[in-house]
C-alpha cells in the first residue's frame, strides 16, 4: 500500500528513462533491422517461405524491443491500464489482419472466374 | 465542474484567469494519449489488411520487386531509427532539466524526420513519374494509402515538433511542456514501430515476389 502512495506523489512524472535503456534498444534495433535487409538484399536463403517467416519473426522481436526500451511498456505503468489497452489492441489487430487475409484468400481461390465459367 | 475566476492583476489592469478544475489523475494525459495511439494502431491494422489482400493484384502493372529500391528503404529506416534514439536523448536531457540540450536533440530529431520525408517523397515522385501511381493497380493503391498514411503521420509529428520547440523556447521546461514532450515521444516511437511493419511487410516481402 505504501508503495502505491509513493507512486502518486510523483503526479505527472512520466516513466524514468535511462541512457543505458535507450542504447540497448537502439543497438538491438539496428541488429534486428540489418539482418532482415541483408537476408533479402543478398538472397541468402533459397526458400522464399523460410525468408518470410524469419523476417516476420525479426519484425515481431523488434516491435517488442521498441515497446520495452523506447515506449517503456511494463505491467506496472498506470496500474496496468496501458498494458491492458495494448493487449486489447493487439487482439483486434490480429482479428483484423488474419481475418481479412483468410477470408479474402478463400474468396479468391473459390471464386475464380474459370470456376464460375465451368459450372 | 471547473469554474473560472477573473481577478484583476496587480497594476496593469489586465484580467487574469484562474481556472479551478478537478484534480487530474496521475499521468491521466499520458494514458489518454496512449489510448489514442492504440486507436491509431487499428487504423494501420486495417490499412495493412487492405494491403495484404491487394498486394498481388498488379493488374498487369509493375510489382514491388520492379519498383522498390531497398537501398533507399534501408536509408529511410536508418533515418527513422536514428531519430528515435535522438528523441530518447532529448527526453534524457529533459530529465536532467537541461533546456538547451532538450531543444538541441529535438531539433536533430526533426531534421532526421524531414530527411525521412524527403526520401519518401522522392520515392513517391519517382514511382508516379514512371507510371506507377496509385491509380495504376490495386497493389499500388493500397501501397500509397498505407505508406502515405504513415508519411502523413510523420509530417504531423514534424509540425508538432516545431510547435513544441516554440513552446519550449517561450516557456522553458515547465510541467506542461514536459508532458507534451512525453506525448510526442510516444507518438514518435509509435511511428517507428509502424515503420517496422511497413518495411518488413511491404518492402522486404514485396521485393521477394
Amino acid at each position: 500500500m505504501s508503495e502505491h502512495h509513493d507512486h502518486h506523489d510523483h503526479a505527472e512524472e512520466a516513466p524514468h528513462s535511462t541512457f543505458k535503456g535507450y542504447m540497448i534498444g537502439f543497438v538491438a534495433s539496428v541488429i534486428l533491422t540489418a539482418i532482415p535487409f541483408w537476408m533479402v538484399m543478398g538472397n541468402v536463403l533459397d526458400s522464399r517461405n523460410a525468408t518470410v517467416l524469419i523476417i516476420l519473426a525479426f519484425a515481431v522481436v523488434q516491435i517488442v524491443v521498441h515497446m520495452v526500451y523506447f515506449l517503456h511498456m511494463d505491467f506496472q505503468s498506470q496500474g496496468g491500464w496501458t498494458m491492458l489497452s495494448l493487449i486489447f489492441t493487439v487482439v483486434l489487430l490480429f482479428i483484423t489482419l488474419f481475418g481479412s487475409l483468410w477470408v479474402m484468400y478463400h474468396m479468391n481461390v473459390n471464386m475464380m472466374p474459370s470456376m464460375m465459367g465451368a459450372s | 465542474m471547473s469554474n473560472a475566476v477573473a481577478t484583476p492583476a496587480a497594476g496593469n489592469g489586465k484580467l487574469e484567469f484562474l481556472v479551478r478544475g478537478e484534480h487530474h489523475p496521475a499521468q491521466g494525459t499520458l494514458l489518454g494519449f496512449w489510448i489514442y495511439l492504440m486507436s491509431d494502431c487499428l487504423i494501420f491494422a486495417s490499412l495493412f489488411a487492405t494491403y495484404g489482400v491487394l498486394s498481388l493484384n498488379f493488374a498487369g502493372g509493375p510489382s514491388g520487386a520492379d519498383l522498390f529500391d531497398l537501398e533507399l528503404v534501408a536509408l529511410n529506416t536508418a533515418f527513422l531509427l536514428i531519430s528515435s534514439i535522438t528523441y530518447g536523448f532529448a527526453v534524457l536531457k529533459m530529465q536532467q532539466n537541461s533546456l538547451r540540450g532538450t531543444i538541441g536533440w529535438l531539433a536533430v530529431t526533426g531534421v532526421f524526420g524531414l530527411c525521412f520525408l524527403a526520401v519518401e517523397l522522392y520515392e513517391f515522385y519517382h514511382m508516379i513519374h514512371v507510371g506507377a501511381g496509385p491509380q495504376r493497380s490495386g497493389f499500388l493503391s493500397a501501397f500509397f494509402t498505407l505508406v502515405g498514411t504513415h508519411g502523413l503521420h510523420v509530417t504531423f509529428g514534424c509540425i508538432w515538433l516545431v510547435t513544441l520547440l516554440l513552446q519550449l523556447r517561450k516557456h522553458g521546461l515547465i510541467q506542461e511542456n514536459k508532458r507534451r514532450v512525453f506525448c510526442l515521444s510516444m507518438f514518435w516511437h509509435f511511428l517507428d514501430v509502424i515503420w517496422i511493419g511497413v518495411f518488413t511487410y511491404v518492402y522486404l516481402m514485396g521485393s521477394m515476389v
